[in-house]
């Protein structure tokens, strides 16, 4: 593969396709975004069976200078290979989910397939202001597509996507300037080597932290999610829960981490308290819904929470946890997603008591819908419990407080999923139009059975999505090893004394209190 | 070999699960069936190479789970003494639960789907008691919680077995909650979650160390034990915790036997012996399990004597049981704790099938006030029952014979007695009333269904049937409705079908023999467990030398239970009525199950949704979005309002602000 320029090819593809599709008719729009979404999945399987496992750190590197010093630079370490995978796995079911899209086929279908070149564009870019493009420009299409075909509020919706995502990225913008300006290079590989001044890194810092935690979302900047998903389409949801969440968990493990370790360690009594609190408020408040979307759109916020926390555990279990919640999440909120749209297809209605007693008339469906259920709430042999369980194992090893609060979540998570599941696929068949819908068809069980596999696979055998991951994590643990706070939970031989971990426990517990 | 035992199940139940309305009941139920006949057959020969002595333990790997830094784990089968007894129990229990089913489960319409479940039940805890780390366990663990949601829930059309399975998963979800972060911090202590490597290394860690939780600094393995027992609490229904087990009746009879009485509850029990190594190395958690245990068993045996639904009876027996054998396992008598399961695996196993087959012949009625006489028209299934009731209130003759459950509690009363601690005094004392009480309920329960006249009639069921019935017969014969004064409603009860009938009888034989024949095996042979479990051989010489009224004080309690039952309920069956109006209070309080529900509703369930209305409310919508997105919003509207104003299109507007501007200009130049 030496010297094939996959990944431009992989961003050129749906490019193409999606220049196409805007001068094309309605079927023929559909079966080329389905094809070239395909040929980007199978390039991205290629991608993967070619990446050398435990080889250098950057493969499949392009470099190719543009203009005053702006250059064309692509290139991929394990972990943006598993991103990638996500992205290009997620897109062919995106494109089948849209079945039920009637208006303007061409223009949606291109304003996707967009979305995956700039998706991959985001993972691979290796360049700062590349990356900020790709990164912001992602706004554009989600922008258009919760607008354009989104529901009944989707203008107010779409606004307070944009209003939100856009807030942040004027400070990242800026602190990108003075990173550029400071370490004289815009390659995102020396930056990550490059040691900043710890009392500047606190304000980039900061900067970054204004974009990444609003697309993460952390609570209190999570407010634009649920609206977004209610009223995005389908398949936006997918994309948006999927792969767009997922940007902002990338930016803290490209940027913030290894660039500011000194300001990460500063600033992790924040992030573990909002943490804390996205976990317990936000799934309270997913217990009361009675809308679906807004129902999932909740949980990944407190889900998205455990990302945080791994992230700022400075191990290799929370950082590996972290990888795997956020390719965990992407399918099963994805899959979650799609199975509103399933039923939201047949009686165009998430009020989710409208629904009941699915299992009696689609049983398939509710098969598939439990075992999405079952892997957002992380039973073991799923891949949301492989996640979890690295991920809050990472963050005992930091705070033993830390580590209950979000622990909680296991109940809490339980408890409005299986609230949610028994309302719509238990209990007796409450109305006509719900009790006389057909099971999944096939086009549905090629959206639904893909991602179970993944899932199931994930749960089983992670290691197949670890090893690519190992080495590169294994390098992020080693250059933020410096600035690792001391876990409260350490083993003493000898008599009790008070410790260093401890007084950041307090932080993290007081700033909960706030 | 072991694989086929755990696997079998598995793919049976995909067979099953999977193929479900494609290959039919028929193929559903024989798949399903003979994959739990294949386990168990192999299973016994390995329980009996174990007391025969010529099974060595070993593990058998089989994939590569997780590896992360320094936290590994991977799925393997491992089998010892504690695991083959377990093997033999679950099989067995199920292979005759899928049997039975065939004959209970005959009118239902999603029959594939029930034994489905059966059969992924059986894997998963299968998985559990094969686990060679914890993680696996917990796999396990959580998976036995799964297969008990779907199967609670399985008639999922009535809003109770709903809401008893969502109670279920999240109960179970709070000790989990424990059980989780133990691992971790066991994880952190050892830096392995390889349970005989974490055995290996417990003991030197006794009072050796602490470590921090929760801002504080606790003895190690204290925290760490604790932590754990709080899962096997949540799995086991043990005080506190207990809720769910009494709704989890909702569920099908057969899973009430399989799950809820034979093995899923005693996987707490089963954690705690396969850890108790490193229990042993916590003293202060020891004497927890202990009150735990014995509270339990005390507290469940007191709601048992007046449940009238007949399976909230042996729900709440289940429940006092497992406290005999948690706190058998607290005083460090892990042996008499493991035989107890054994034995209590089949004779509740055996009650429950046996009630199943009277609620079968009942036409689904179960509530005890609305039986009687019953040991005339099905009395195969009283003669069954009352092999169960022997075994579970303990007859027996020291030194001759007995029925299981007279050696196993015996060995957990001695024991506890023997161990000579004041806790151990208190746990025997709670368990000698607690086996009063068991013999009152027990006798009470087959009294009150096949003893005395029958009082079938008040009972809407059989009204139903009676009605349903005659329907038929006037369309036949066309003879009218006939008034019956004897309490029958003219109701015949009809024995259950040999489908049902052999599995129970299988089980009958076990209640009989299974202690007088294992009670050497379990209790005295520590070549039979070989480092399986912690064996005290000083607490198993003590217990053999307790003083003779020690001995015989679960058989006198046994007598007097079997007395008060015999006295309130043949003898004089007003007596219970005026009982309770004498102590209105005392009894409401049991009755209520000492109103644990209601308070955890108010402590817990209801301001889990009041907070979540307030933070949606309030939080998101009241204060984020008013003041962030919605209030920028304002503020540019507002603003962009002022700007339209300025922007007004007349010229003269615009050049005094141009000659306003140049001359502020000028300004600041000259300042400057």
């Amino acid at each position: 593969m030496d010297g094939f320029p996959i990944l431009s090819l992989m961003l050129l593809v749906p490019l193409v396709a999606g220049v196409a599709c805007l001068f094309a008719d309605a079927k023929l729009a559909r079966n080329l975004a389905l094809a070239a979404t395909l040929v980007d999945f199978a390039l991205g399987i290629l991608l993967w069976a070619s990446f050398d496992i435990g080889g250098a750190q950057w493969q499949f590197v392009e470099r190719a200078p543009l203009f005053a010093g702006f250059q064309w630079a692509l290139g991929i370490d394990g972990i943006a290979l598993m991103l990638i995978m996500l992205s290009v796995f997620l897109m062919p079911i995106c494109i089948l989910a849209s079945a039920s899209i009637e208006k303007r086929v061409g223009e949606y279908m291109a304003a996707f397939l967009l979305m995956e070149v700039l998706m991959i564009g985001v993972f691979a870019a290796q360049d700062l202001f590349l990356f900020y493009i790709f990164f912001e420009a992602g706004l554009i299409p989600m922008y258009l597509i919760i607008g354009i075909w989104g529901g009944q509020d989707r203008i107010y919706a779409s606004y307070k996507f944009f209003l939100y995502t856009l807030l942040g990225s004027v400070l990242m913008l800026i602190a990108m300037l003075w990173m550029v300006n400071e370490a004289a290079t815009t390659d995102i590989p020396t930056l990550m080597a490059y040691d900043f001044d710890p009392r500047a890194q606190t304000w980039l810092w900061l900067a970054f932290f204004a974009s990444f935690a609003v697309k993460m979302p952390m609570w209190p900047v999570h407010t634009w999610l649920p609206d977004a998903h209610v009223q995005a389409p389908t398949a936006g949801s997918v994309i948006l829960a999927g792969v767009l969440l997922k940007m902002g968990g990338y930016g803290f493990i490209r940027f913030s981490l290894p660039m500011f370790p000194e300001a990460s360690a500063q600033f992790a009594w924040l992030v573990f308290a909002l943490s804390m609190i996205a976990v317990v408020v936000t799934s309270l408040i997913a217990l009361v819904q009675h809308d679906m979307k807004k129902l999932i759109a909740y949980s990944s916020v407190a889900h998205m929470a455990i990302v945080t926390v791994g992230l700022f555990a400075f191990n290799v279990q929370g950082l590996e946890g972290l990888m795997i919640v956020m390719l965990s999440h992407g399918l099963v909120s994805g899959a979650l997603f799609l199975c509103v749209g399933v039923i939201y297809d047949r009686l165009h209605t998430r009020e989710i008591d409208r629904y009941g007693g699915l299992s009696i008339n689609m049983p398939y469906y509710a098969l598939f819908f439990l075992l999405f259920t079952m892997a957002s709430i992380g039973l073991p042999g799923t891949s949301g419990f492989v996640g979890e369980f690295l991920s809050l194992a990472g963050i005992y090893q930091v705070s033993s407080w830390v580590a209950l609060v979000c622990t909680t979540g296991i109940i809490l998570g339980a408890a409005y999923m299986l609230y949610l599941y028994r309302r719509v696929a238990f209990g007796d068949q409450k109305n006509a139009d719900a009790a006389a819908m057909p099971d999944i068809s096939a086009r549905e069980w090629l959206m639904l059975a893909p991602i179970a596999a993944a899932v199931l696979w994930m749960g089983v055998y992670p290691e197949s999505f670890l090893a690519p991951m190992r080495k590169d994590i294994a390098a992020l643990d080693a250059r933020v090893a410096r600035a690792a706070p001391l876990g409260d939970a350490r083993l003493k031989l000898s008599e009790p004394t008070k410790n260093a971990g401890h007084a950041q426990d307090e932080h993290a517990a007081h700033g909960e209190a706030h | 070999m072991i694989q086929a035992i755990v696997f079998a199940p598995l793919l049976a139940a995909l067979i099953a699960g999977l193929g479900n309305r494609m290959i039919g009941n028929t193929a559903a139920k024989a798949v399903t069936t003979a994959g739990l006949f294949l386990s168990c057959a192999l299973s016994w020969p390995i329980f009996i190479g174990f007391v025969t002595g010529s099974a060595e333990a070993g593990v058998t790997p089989v994939l590569q789970w997780v590896q992360s830094g320094t936290l590994s784990f991977d799925w393997a089968l491992r089998v010892d003494a504690l695991t083959a007894v377990m093997l033999v129990v679950i099989t067995t229990v199920s292979a005759l639960v899928h049997l039975y089913s065939w004959g209970y489960m005959e009118e239902d319409l999603d029959q594939p789907r029930f034994f489905a479940y059966l059969s992924l039940f059986t894997f998963a805890m299968l998985m559990l008691v094969t686990a060679d780390n914890l993680v696996q366990m917990f796999f396990g663990w959580e998976g036995v919680g799964l297969a008990s949601y779907l199967l609670i829930g399985f008639w999922f059309k009535k809003p109770s077995a709903c809401a008893a399975a969502i109670k279920a998963f999240v109960v179970n979800r709070v000790g989990d909650l424990g059980f989780m972060l133990g691992i971790f911090g066991t994880w952190l202590v050892f830096q392995t979650t390889s349970i005989p490597e974490i055995l290996a290394a417990a003991p030197a860690m006794k009072g050796a160390s602490t470590i921090g939780f929760l801002g504080a600094r606790v003895d190690t393995m204290t925290v760490l034990c604790i932590l754990l027992f709080i899962g096997a609490m949540g799995k086991s229904a043990q005080l506190g915790l207990h809720t769910w087990l009494p709704d989890a009746m909702e569920g099908p009879t057969p899973v009430s036997a399989l799950i809820h009485a034979a093995t899923m509850v005693t996987a707490g029990v089963f954690m705690v012996c396969r850890l108790s190594p490193m229990f042993e190395a916590a003293p202060v958690a020891l004497a927890f399990v202990t009150v735990i245990g014995a509270l339990t068993c005390f507290f469940a045996a007191t709601v048992g004597t007046c449940q009238w639904d007949i399976k909230r009876v042996i729900a709440y027996s289940t429940c006092s049981q497992l406290g005999y054998m948690f706190f058998a396992a607290g005083v460090g008598a892990y042996g008499a704790a493991m035989f107890h399961l054994f034995t209590h695996a089949f004779f509740k196993a055996l009650l429950f099938l046996g009630a199943g087959s009277v609620i079968h012949a009942m036409h689904h009625e179960q509530d005890m006030r609305y039986y009687g006489d019953l040991r005339r028209h099905i009395p195969i299934t009283f003669w069954v029952m009352t092999a169960g009731t022997l075994a579970i209130t303990g007859v027996g003759v020291i030194g001759v014979f007995g029925f299981a459950g007279f050696y196993s509690k015996d060995a957990i009363l001695e024991a506890a007695f023997g161990s000579g601690t004041e806790l151990g005094t208190l746990a025997f004392m709670l368990g000698s009333f607690a086996a009063l009480l068991t013999s009152f309920y027990s006798w009470r329960l087959v009294f009150l269904t096949f003893f005395g006249k029958p009082r079938w009639a008040g009972s809407e069921h059989i009204q139903h049937a009676v009605h349903d019935e005659h329907h038929h017969a006037d369309d036949a014969h066309g003879h009218g409705h006939a008034d019956h004064g004897d309490g029958t409603a003219g109701y015949h009860p009809h024995e259950s079908p040999w489908s049902m009938l052999v599995p129970i009888l299988v089980l009958s034989v076990g209640a009989v023999f299974a202690g007088f024949v294992f009670n050497d095996t379990f209790i005295n042979r520590e070549s039979f467990w070989n480092g399986a479990i912690f064996y005290n051989e000083h607490l198993i010489h003590a217990m053999h030398h307790v003083p003779l009224w020690v001995k015989l004080t679960p058989g006198m309690v046994m007598l007097i239970g079997l007395f008060i039952a015999w006295n309130n309920y043949i003898r004089n069956p007003a007596l219970p009525a005026a009982f309770v109006n004498n102590f209105r209070q005392l009894h409401a309080f049991v009755y209520n199950k000492w109103y644990f529900d209601e308070l955890y509703n108010f402590l817990f369930v209801r301001p889990a949704f009041w907070l979540g209305r307030q933070f949606w409310k309030i939080g998101d919508i009241g204060i984020i979005d008013r003041f962030g997105p919605n209030g920028a919003a304002w503020v540019v509207a507002r603003g962009s309002g002022y700007a339209q104003k300025v922007q007004s299109g007349y010229l003269y507007s615009y050049a005094l602000i141009m000659l306003l501007g140049l001359v502020a200009a000028i300004s600041w130049v000259m300042v400057k």
